[in-house]
């Protein structure tokens, strides 16, 4: 599990720090992963700053997209419980 | 004019609930039922004590203020309304995004402490790979 935002990698260490994250927080701050991604919030932050749009993908070992949550509000969020059951799903798929 | 204020406070309880508190349990953030609940019974409140004020004759300063509570609570109800449907939908479709059965772009980030992270070794070091992209704190 990895998070991407357009933060800087100083932001991505205070977070870190105050939620007790241990897993990876990458920064792209031009947004260029972002964009690859088709995630994109032009100009959605602060200033004009473009940042992502909140999304999930869920990516196999062979770099296939497996599953992917793309939200319809950022008030409403990909629930863990919910990519446990895909990854089971997904699991007794390929049994 | 004890009802009024009540109510009042309970829609102003409602208004300012959402962010520091109930936005952070997944049951209360995403339609936000409990702070619609709220309003619904300061509302209730409001309604009773402003039905209440009017009943009264005379008594024109407490028709005035409980007025002005109602017409607050209505304008408090609009922003926060919008703020959870309007406002916290205007995000791009994401139309561009990798659909299942698609290749993953692979991409080369730095990660807090600036080394960088490729998607290919995340995807060599497990059996799958979970990228959430979220909006930052800026």
């Amino acid at each position: 599990m990895v998070a991407i935002s357009s933060d800087q990698t100083s932001e991505l260490r205070k977070l870190a720090a105050s939620q007790g994250y241990t897993f990876p927080l990458l920064s792209d701050p031009n947004a260029q992963t972002i964009r690859t991604y088709g995630v994109l919030h032009e100009r959605g932050g602060e200033d004009g700053h473009d940042i992502a749009r909140p999304a999930e993908f869920l990516v196999d070992a062979d770099g296939l997209v497996r599953w992917s949550n793309i939200t319809g509000s950022i008030v409403s969020r990909l629930r863990p419980e919910t990519v446990l059951s895909v990854l089971d799903q997904l699991q007794a798929k390929s049994h | 004019m004890a009802l009024v204020w009540t109510g009042f406070a309970v829609v102003l309880a409602a208004a300012l609930s959402y962010a520091p508190l109930f936005v952070r349990f997944a049951g209360t953030r995403d339609t936000a039922w409990l702070n619609f609940l709220l309003f619904a019974v300061g509302g209730c409140f409001l309604a009773a004590g402003l039905w209440r004020v009017f009943q009264r004759s005379g008594a024109r300063g407490a028709k005035i203020g409980a007025s002005i509570l109602g017409v607050l609570s209505v304008g408090l109800f609009a922003v926060f309304f919008y703020g959870v449907t309007v406002f916290a939908r205007s995000i791009p479709a994401a139309s561009g995004a990798p659909q299942a059965g698609q290749h993953a772009p692979n991409f080369t980030l730095p990660c807090a402490d600036g080394k960088p992270v490729t998607l290919a070794e995340l995807r060599n070091q497990n059996r799958a790979v979970l990228l959430i992209f979220y909006r930052g704190y800026w």
